[in-house]
């Protein structure tokens, strides 16, 4: 399962790089459990998810909550909470 | 319905003004124009930079925007966002909301701007002589966004 995730903010600057394409172990069924497995992948992706209950996930361009489930060819976007108007 | 992100300026008049030519059914136009504030506390603002999730903020607004059609009768409906680098005294974000009656179209406004302060995928990072760091999301943002909870009956237009 090949996913494309997105990230914004503080995020995309903590991590290095806007987006990527990822393919997430079978255990990773969930945008909860994929932040879980992506904290794991380096000292930027650790430090970018140290506090996963400050970040908003979005499932092609819908908002989600971590229980939300993934399927392959999702656009999976990570942010924090939005500061806009 | 009107939505746009973009970077440059808009001209506040000019969108209310097309929202409203050739009708005679609109009693009532409400404009809100957010802009940069400098001076939030002892330390000013140099700059602004506004960050946007291309397509996923346009479908955001959209959405409340559907929201508050399904609430209010409203005739007419533009929001614009821009984003970029802005200095304090510029223009960030216009909604304007248009229907037959005053009442309809303020709340509309007001529920807008709640929502797009809290739900469109927007941040700001701020530029001070300390630094820049990004703005943090405000309770009071959420708590006004929140009292739209409860439904309000569509009240028929009199």
């Amino acid at each position: 399962m090949t996913v494309k995730i997105l990230y914004f903010a503080w995020l995309r600057e903590r991590i290095g790089k806007a987006e990527e394409e990822l393919e997430p172990p079978p255990w990773v069924t969930t945008v909860g459990e994929l932040m879980h497995w992506l904290a794991a992948r380096d000292a930027e992706h650790a430090a970018a998810f140290a506090n996963p209950r400050v970040i908003r996930a979005a499932l092609d361009r819908t908002h989600v909550r971590a229980d939300a489930a993934l399927a392959g060819g999702q656009e999976i976007a990570f942010f924090p909470p939005m500061t806009g108007g | 319905m009107t939505v746009r992100l973009q970077r440059e300026d808009f001209d506040a008049a000019a969108e209310a003004a097309a929202l409203v030519r050739g009708r005679t059914d609109i009693g009532a136009v409400v404009t809100f124009t957010g802009i940069c504030r400098g001076t939030p506390d002892a330390d000013p603002i140099a700059a602004m930079t506004l960050e946007h999730y291309p397509g996923m903020a346009e479908a955001e607004i959209t959405r409340h925007i559907e929201a508050a059609t399904g609430r209010w009768p409203l005739l007419g409906v533009t929001v614009i966002h821009r984003y970029g680098r802005l200095q304090p005294g510029e223009n960030i974000v216009l909604v304007i909301a248009a229907a037959a009656h005053r009442q309809d179209a303020f709340a509309a406004a007001a529920f807008i701007m709640d929502f797009l302060k809290t739900r469109a995928p927007i941040w700001k990072r701020e530029e001070r002589q300390g630094g820049a760091r990004w703005i943090e999301a405000k309770d009071a943002d959420e708590a006004a966004a929140a009292r739209w909870d409860t439904p309000a009956p569509r009240r028929a237009a009199e």
